[in-house]
Order: C-alpha cells, then structure tokens, then sequence
C-alpha cells in the first residue's frame, strides 16, 4: 500500500464463537420478579399435549457473556459511525443520535396501537405533522405512512395506480420500467398483478421518450421511473414524460430512493409525478440497523386519494386526530396496526432539525458528489457524462485491462478504511462503481476517499495483484459463497450424539 | 473443451444428442463458463411436457439465475437427479455426467434445423470478440 | 447546521475545484420553472433541547400513567436495559445491509444466531432473517405455500389477527387468490369439521394462527393431518412468541409465521416489529427473505455470508420470490439479545408467570357478577370474557381510574359483541389485577 495514504480505520479482530458455543446448564442472564399470584400448574391448566419441555440448545449465558458476545461481534462491522460509507443509491448519512433518544421515551415506545384514540394525541399529532412535512416537500396532495419499507411502498404505490384505473373500468395490463431501475421495480409490478415491459435507455442514460411515445398503449397503467436516475442524473425531459403517459391515461409513479438529491431543490408533485415512494432510511436518516427496519410512506395526487390504504389518518371536526378503519374505495390494509411508528418519529426528528434548511442538506450532497466526481474522472471511465446529482457512476473500463474488476476495487477499498460503493449497478453500466458520498461527508473525508481511489487505479496498474486478493485487513478473508449455496448451513445445531447420527 | 461432433446445439447453448426419439438434453461448455460455478439446478420431473423455446428449468450461480430453453418438444422421461447434490458437475463435465434431462420427442425432425458442432463453435466464437470488444 | 461538516469557506473552496461558480450551477440540469424559489414550509430548524421538547410534549399527550390490559397481537414484556445498549452502538445502529461480508460479519453472525433460535423456537428446521411484521410475514407464508403447491385456494381459520387476515386480503386481490374463512367453534378453536368440509384437492394453504386472536391454543395434529391428505401446506401463525416457552411448538407445521414484538421489542404504537419464517429444509428455495450461511473464508476460517440470493428481486427481477429487499434486521438483533438475555430458564419462566397471570386475573374476573367466560378452550395469556353491557362503555368508565380496559371484540367480530380480550402478561402485577377487578365491578354496579 502507498505509504503516504493515511488509513481511516483500522480493524479491530477480536475471536468469538457462537453464542450457543458458550452455553453451560444453569447459568442465566436475567431474573424476573418473584411471582406474586398462585402459580398455575400448566399440565393440569393446559393439558400435558400442550406442554412443552425446555427448549433444547436454547442458549444459558451470563449477562457480561451477553453483553461482551455481541459488542465483539459488533467490532466486526463497519458503519457511518466509523467513517464515510458511499453505497450508491443507498444514501448513508448520519443517524442523529437525538432521533433514538425521542423514539425511545416513555410515553413513544411505550404506546399500544389498540388504546383510546383521545389517549393517542400525542402519537397521532406526530404522524399528521410528518405527513404535512413530507407533502410539502415532495409537492404532492395526499399522503400514507403505512408501508413497512421501500418496496411495500412500491406495492402499495401500484396498488393505488390499479385500484384508480379499475375504477375508470380498465385496470391495464402493463407496466414500463427502465433498464436502469432497480430490481425492486419489476418485482413490485408483479405483485401488483402487471406484466412488467422494459425501456432501454438511449445512449445518454436516459428515458428514450421517442420511443415511451410508441410504447405507451391503452394497455400500460403506468411507468415507474427513478429520479434522479441509478446513475444518479436527472431525468430532464419528465414534464413531458407525464404529458405522454396523462395523454393515453396511464400515470407517472417514481421511486423517491433518490430524493436526497432533490429535497428542498424542486418537487416531484410539480414534475408530473402522480405517486411515489419515500425510504425514510434514506432520504429522511431513520438508521439501516444492518438492513431494517426502514418504513415507505406513498404521496400522491387528489386522483389516488380514496384509494389510501386503510387506516387513514383524519382530523375530527372538534380538532382530534383519529385513525379511520374503514373507506370504500381502500386497497385495504398493507401492514397490521399503523406503521412503523418508531421508524416515523425518527424521520420527523430529522426534518424539524433541519427545517427548511433540508435544502443546504442536498445541496452539500450534490456537491460531494461533484466533487469526488470531479477528481476521479479520468482515473475511472465514466460511462454516462451528463450532469451527476448526488451520486456518480464510474466503470470499471480502464482496470479491467490490468484484469482488475469493479468488486476487486470495492474490495481493496477495505483495506484503506471505507465501505464499498454499490458495485454492479445499474444493470446497464457494466462494472459498474456507483458513489454517493451524501451530505455527512466532510471534505478532509471526501479527499481520503479520493486519494484511497487514485491509489487503488495505481495498483490495480502496477501490482493487480494485491486489489484482487483484498481485503487484506480484516478479520475474514473472502469468503466461499459458492460452498455457502451448494452446502447452505442456516442455522447452529448441536453436535450430533453417536445414536442421532446413526438414524 | 471440445464440442463433441454427436451433438446439436441451439442459440441459447443447449445441446442436444438423440438416440432414436429420445434426446438427452444439457448445457453447453461455453454455457457453464458463462454462469460460473453453478450452486444449484432446477429440472422438471418425468412425465412433464417441454415445449421448443420454452424454458423447462433453471440453473443458478451464487448471484444469477439462467434459464434452460427447450431445443425441442417432448415428454421428460428422466432427469439427472444427481445434479442436485452435485450441481459443481456442471462446471466440471457439462457434455457428460452434467446432462440435465432426457426427452421423448414429439417430433424428432426439429432436431435437424439446430447447428452442428461447427457451426456452433463459429458462433460462440463470433460471442466471444462481441464481449470483449 | 450541527449535521453537516462543512464551513463556507469550504463548500466555496470545493464548487471551486470542480469549476462552478455557484451551487445553482449544480443543479442546472432541472429545469430552471421547477426549480423551488421559496423556502420549504416546514417548522424548525429546531435545536437538540427542541427536538426533545417537541416530542416529550407528544409524549405528555399519550397514556402515561394508565395501566393496560391490551395485547391483541402487541405485547408489553420485560426488557432488559443490556437489548438497548446493544443494539444502540453505532456498528450495529449505523450499519448497512451485510453485502460486504468482510466488514459485516458482525451483523452475518447475529442473523444466523437469530435463524437458530427461531428454529428451536418453533420446531422447524430453517428460519429466514426476519420480514417487516407478523401480518406480512403470514401473508408471504401463504405465497409461499402457493408456489409450492401450484395452488390457489387458502383457508383461513377466522380466529386469525383480523389486521393479518385484512393484509393477506390485500396481496390476495391481485395474485389471483382465493381466501375463504373457517368459523371457530364455541369453544374458540379452528372448527375442524367446517375445515374438513372445505377442503379440496385445490387448496394451497390452511392458515391456523395458535395461540388464536382470542388466546385459545390450538390443538395442530387433526388439522394437520386433514390439510396433509388433501395436498395443502398447513401455516401455523404465532402472534405471541413468549407462548413457546410453555406450548408445544407447531411441530406439524409446513411453514410458521411469527411476530417477533414479544422478544424486546417496545410496543411503539405498532411497529417497527419483526416477522419471521420458518420451514423445512426441503423447503428453503421458494422461501422469501434474506438468508445467513455459514462459509469459510480463504484461509479456512468460519465466516458468514448472505446466500441463497438468487431468490431475491435483486437477481430474478419479475421472477422473484418477493419484492421484500429488507429484513428488521437490527429489530431482530434486538430479538436475539433479549433471547439470549433470558435463555432456556428465562424464557420458561416469563412464560410461566404469563401463563399463572391470566388464570390468577380470568379467576378474579368471573367473581365479579355477570362477567362470564366466552370460550373454554385452554389458553396462554389472553382469554375473553362476556360483560354485561358495551365494552366500549365500561371501557371508557375503567379511563377514570386510569386502566385501560382490554380490546372490544365486537369491530372485528360482529359475533362477539359485549365480548371482551384480556391480556396479562408478565408485567400485569397482582395489585393492579385487582385493582381492574374492582374498578370493573364497580362500573357494572353503576345504573345504565
């Protein structure tokens, strides 16, 4: 490795078993309060086919065993904490710390989805302050918090599309998605019950709207567009895209992964949009956990309004806020109870934080952007040279000479201290280095992460090698996925006694 | 490897070897080279109807998922069972052991209009300057 | 603003380096009438203090200070304060998706370790890494169900979670499945003869949940047997997971279905949650969600990776098991601390005290004049009760001293009005038992 790349990290390589590897009869880590009614004897109560006996394998460990188990497992991971994380289309940003302290107060945790409305203010004056944030700054007329995650709002976004058509008499068969569109994107539209049609990009990456004219018939319901694109441009011609499908009656659905580029800049409502979806684990900093809990909220226009998933969230005429069960013309419920509640107070603690200032936010993320895009052009091919919002897209052209590829450099990227960027996609770059620095980098961080790349390009020119076989610092090595999907091992089992194994 | 002379091969690197009406189907070198090391396989079971151009199974790396084209129509009368706790024979012998299933054809004549040998080795050939140009 | 790094002076030197003059310039690429002229009409910026302010007054206008009798598929549990500690440091809070295996195997292990406790839990062989909630993880069950048995009808015990079934209805519509309900008989369970009779060589599913909405344990093995001989796949559904600490799993199960709420996690007004499904081995390629493996790396040693993802929309696109790219994971570490927290003896014991509540609470409840008991089937912790009058009404009286009542029936089942479901749990002490009692004799004395 150069010697002048300062490191942003070193890993820390503690061992550990599994917990179930640990495990010795009688030992416990939590005690309850003594039991302080009659003790019911579950056989005679419950019946001796019902009655389970201890659960075998079932960990019994101490507390500091628990407590020091998972903190060494946690040493294993990388996170924002630890420095710049530049997954593309993922937009890792700070996780502010004041967002756990609020979701976890007496009286928010705390609160059950059944209890009296008039007991339920608090929780519902929450909800209907996020829900007129978000239509403010997504332009958009109607709003539903339910959805678990991203691609729930998808389903219930296409939900809404085919519950308004069926009402007009025709639900329509297809629907359009890009080439550049995320996987979640035609797998939705399935669920949803369409044929999914793919667009091919014209050669600067974006929607070929000569072409969308030919391809939208009666039969399509809708397009499904992101935007700003997986290579992280903006769709430029999406007015007139909406004209395009609104002229024929279909409608305009985008997946808001990427809004941290537009937040405070302009509205997707003003666009044409008529649906959409927001990742408030993205956009909106609810904390990825490792991969969830995220939550989804669809905004819409008047038009998909009746069609909300149930239920909806209405104000009383006496000024109470109350959650209304039932309407005629609902997709019905998507999720049991109201939402992610948790995830929902994190994304309004975020947005009063910043308040109208949302804008420096993706303005900051724009410009990161630019700016690494800026220095490592020339140093990585850029496929796609329109102008880059909030993430860039490189390929992997220039390395691949030297036999390196995209996951090689994502790999070495390790060893310099830094996350991965998203390899591989867009499907339409091949080897593809998607980077979304967000707005949480700092630009001494941005420069480390620049000089880590050039010096990355260099030795994948002088000594290949080293990229190819990277990580070189962490605690495991590559791993054997192959072995992993022929031979799966899902789960920890006892060793076998001599009698077990003989059957 | 070579692509033995017995076979016939179709555009979607199947090949294809009959022995009187019935075929014994599989994917091709170049097919397994493609998909990297295979993790699992995916046949119909016996009795089940293929149908020229439809796809009649899968084959699956660790990060993709192939469709196998039937090069003709006809009745599955037995399927490489092994290949479901071996699928890694795919990459070691796919013209061989790797066979995936054997039909009865329905109409054998179809099996005319697939390329020989040759004329396969020109196309995957003519595969491999497209992908690294 | 505290959340981004960076002085002007800066952000001026870095438009310089890339070459443009303004950060308009930046954005140039939208067009000039929609790009935003005016600030956003939003509250704030807020401060820390005013964050915090802003929602302890939130906090304020919800149940403080009430004690509750509600499960109904959300749980109040013990939880102990390591859960939170863990799951609040920033490698597992600030972490992404484990899809680097080499920086993630923190996050690798704790999914397989929580793969493996859901196993043992539920008596199946595998376990995915979670899915959003139980309703969702019920209905992808049923999908799941259906792709491997090429069929379309399902059969839904009626004593399901009426949010779940309402859930199932709504990715039924439009997969082009059949749902029909199964009555419960007067003793609360799945009426095996009315099941009997719908079965079909078409069904793809049976969907029993156990214990049911109304508390009651079901007895799996006839059921089982019933949905084995017609060809269908029996779905076991648990909404209470603390139950299997004390009931027998759903051995017979093809696939289980389970909420996650009870172990660690708050009640949250619903969510966030964590849903899970377990199954046969046999079973594992048309199950949907994301999976931990176990692996060696290049130098031999154990390792863990995401596998199996060839089922997922990421690859197979359209052809995908699910559009789910998520799991709950850092929901399901939680999940995974607090079981490990409470291990073998931990877990039985909570279940116990549950168990020994509710008998303690129905037995003071039947004392009380015109209360009776709905159904007789044995049950965990949550049993129903016939009041004399409107559960609403009395519900709303019980409010003044400060108890929330337990949930009305009567929305969900129009069968059950004047029918009440009561939750005990672990955290329900005797005094406040009691105290319910008396508040609740003492509202049925009032003149209607």
């Amino acid at each position: 490795m150069n010697e002048k790349i300062k490191k942003a990290s070193r890993h820390t390589n503690q061992n550990e078993g599994l917990i179930f590897e640990k495990s010795s009869p009688g030992k416990r880590a939590f005690e309850l309060p003594p039991l302080d009614v009659p003790a019911a004897d579950p056989a005679k109560t419950l019946g001796a086919s019902h009655r389970r006996e201890g659960i075998e394998g079932f960990p019994e460990v101490s507390e500091i065993e628990v407590l020091r188990h998972f903190t060494r497992l946690s040493t294993w991971n990388y996170a924002i904490d630890l420095g710049m994380y530049p997954l593309g289309s993922c937009t890792m940003k700070y996780n502010p710390r004041v967002n756990e302290f609020v979701a976890r107060l007496d009286g928010i945790a705390t609160e059950h989805p059944y209890q009296p409305q008039e007991l339920s203010q608090g929780c519902l004056k929450i909800l209907r302050l996020l829900e007129k944030c978000l239509l403010e700054i997504t332009g958009m007329d109607a709003i539903t918090l339910q959805p678990a995650a991203g691609a729930q709002g998808e389903m219930t976004g296409l939900l809404l599309i085919r519950a308004y058509l069926e009402k007009q008499g025709n639900p329509r068969k297809k629907v359009l998605i890009p080439d550049s569109a995320h996987g979640t994107n035609p797998a939705t539209a399935v669920i949803a019950g369409y044929e999914v049609e793919n667009i091919k990009s014209e050669s600067h990456g974006q929607i070929d709207v000569e072409k969308l004219r030919d391809l939208v018939t009666p039969d399509v319901a809708a397009l499904m567009i992101t935007n700003p694109s997986t290579l992280g441009i903006f769709e430029q011609r999406i007015p007139e895209i909406a004209e395009i499908l609104h002229a024929k009656g279909a409608l305009l659905y985008m997946d808001g992964a990427n809004m941290n580029a537009l937040a405070g800049v302009t509205r997707p409502g003003d666009l044409g949009v008529d649906v959409m979806h927001l990742n408030l684990h993205k956009t909106f900093s609810t904390p990825h956990g490792g991969g969830g809990p995220g939550a989804g909220p669809v905004a819409m226009k008047k038009i998909l309004e009746p069609f909300r998933p149930v239920p909806t969230l209405v104000e009383k005429e006496s000024g109470r806020l109350a959650l209304e069960p039932v309407r005629p013309d609902s997709i019905g419920r998507v999720k049991a109870f109201a939402g992610n509640f948790g995830v929902l107070v994190r994304a309004l603690a975020y947005i009063l934080a910043y308040g109208p200032g949302v804008r420096q936010a993706t303005e900051d993320a724009v410009l990161n952007a630019n700016y690494i895009r800026k220095h490592l052009e020339g140093v990585f091919d850029l496929p796609y040279s329109l102008p880059s919002m909030h993430e860039v897209v490189f390929s992997d052209a220039l390395q691949k000479k030297n036999g390196v590829n995209t996951m090689d450099i994502a790999k070495r990227l390790i060893d310099y201290g830094f996350h991965p960027y998203t390899t591989a996609f867009p499907l339409i770059v091949p080897g593809a280095l998607m980077i979304e620095p967000t707005e949480s980098e700092s630009k001494e961080e941005c420069d480390l992460f620049i000089a880590a790349m050039k010096s990355i390009a260099e030795e994948a020119a002088t000594n290949p090698q080293i990229v190819k076989t990277a990580p070189h610092t962490t605690r495991v090595r590559r791993l054997d996925e192959v072995g992993a999907a022929r031979k799966p091992v899902l789960r920890w089992k006892p060793v076998t006694t001599r009698s077990e194994a003989a059957d | 490897m070579a692509y033995p002379k017995q076979f016939r091969y179709t555009k979607e690197h199947e090949w294809v070897e009959v022995k009187g009406d019935v075929a014994t189907i599989g994917i091709t070198d170049y097919a397994q080279h493609e998909l990297g090391d295979v993790v699992f396989v995916e046949l119909p079971k016996p009795g089940a109807k293929i149908e020229t151009g439809k796809s009649f199974g899968t084959v699956e790396s660790v990060k993709a998922v192939s469709e196998i084209y039937a090069p003709a129509s006809g009745e599955v009368v037995e399927a490489n069972g092994e290949l479901h706790n071996t699928p890694e024979k795919l990459n070691t012998d796919p013209h061989g052991a790797a066979w995936l299933i054997k039909v009865r054809l329905t109409n054998p004549a179809e099996i005319g209009k697939l390329m020989d040998a040759a004329a396969y080795e020109a196309y995957v050939a003519d595969k491999a300057k497209e992908t690294s140009a | 603003m505290r959340y981004l790094p960076k002085s002007p002076a800066e952000r001026k030197e870095m438009l310089g380096a890339i070459g443009a003059k303004s950060i308009d310039e930046l954005f140039s690429s939208i067009p000039e009438r929609f790009r935003l002229r005016e600030a956003l009409n939003i509250p704030g910026p807020y401060s820390e203090a005013e964050v915090i302010q802003y929602f302890k007054e939130r906090a304020a206008e919800n149940s403080n200070g009430y004690t509750s009798f509600l499960g109904a598929g959300v749980y109040n549990h013990l939880r102990s304060v390591v859960t939170d500690a863990i799951i609040q440091r920033g490698e597992f809070l600030t972490s992404y998706t484990p899809y680097q295996a080499e920086i993630t195997q923190g996050t690798l292990q704790a999914i397989f370790e929580f793969q493996t406790l859901m196993c043992q839990l539920t008596g199946q062989e595998v376990a995915n890494a979670s899915m959003y909630d139980g309703s969702t993880a019920m209905t992808e069950a049923v999908l799941m169900a259906e792709r491997l048995t090429g069929r379309r009808r399902v059969l839904v015990a009626r004593s399901v979670h009426p949010e779940y079934r309402e859930v199932l209805k709504t990715y039924a519509k439009n997969s082009g499945l059949h749902v029909e309900e199964i009555p419960f008989t007067a003793s609360g369970a799945v009426d095996s003869k009315a099941l009997q009779a719908a079965l079909k060589d078409d069904v793809a599913a049976v969907v029993v949940q156990s214990p049911n909405f109304f508390g009651v344990i079901e007895t799996h093995a006839a059921l089982a047997e019933a949905t084995h001989a017609s060809g269908g796949m029996y779905v076991v559904t648990v909404a209470e997971g603390v139950s299997l600490g004390l009931v027998r799993p759903p051995a017979e199960a093809d696939i289980v279905a389970m909420e996650g709420q009870s172990f660690g996690l708050p009640p949250s007004y619903g969510g966030p949650f964590a849903g899970v499904i377990a199954s046969r081995d046999k079973f594992v390629r048309q199950m949907p969600g994301r999976l931990a493996g176990q692996t060696v790396d290049s130098e031999g040693q154990r390792g863990f990776v995401l596998t199996l993802a060839t089922r997922e929309q990421h690859i197979r696109r359209e052809k995908a098991t699910s559009n789910i790219c998520t799991n709950q994971a850092l929901c399901a570490l939680a999940a995974t601390v607090h079981l490990t927290l409470l291990g073998k003896e931990g877990l039985r014991e909570m279940a116990e005290q549950n168990f020994s509540k509710a008998q303690f609470a129905l037995s003071e409840l039947l004392k009380i004049p015109g209360v009776k008991r709905t159904f007789d089937a044995p049950f965990f912790n949550e049993f129903v009760v016939e009041l004399p009058r409107s559960v609403k009404l009395i519900n709303a009286q019980l409010l003044r001293d400060k108890i929330i009542g337990p949930h009305a029936l009567g929305t969900a089942y129009p069968e059950l009005t004047k029918r009440a479901l009561v939750c005990v749990t672990e955290t329900t002490s005797r005094a406040e038992i009691e105290r319910f009692a008396g508040a609740l004799k003492r509202a049925l004395e009032q003149p209607v």
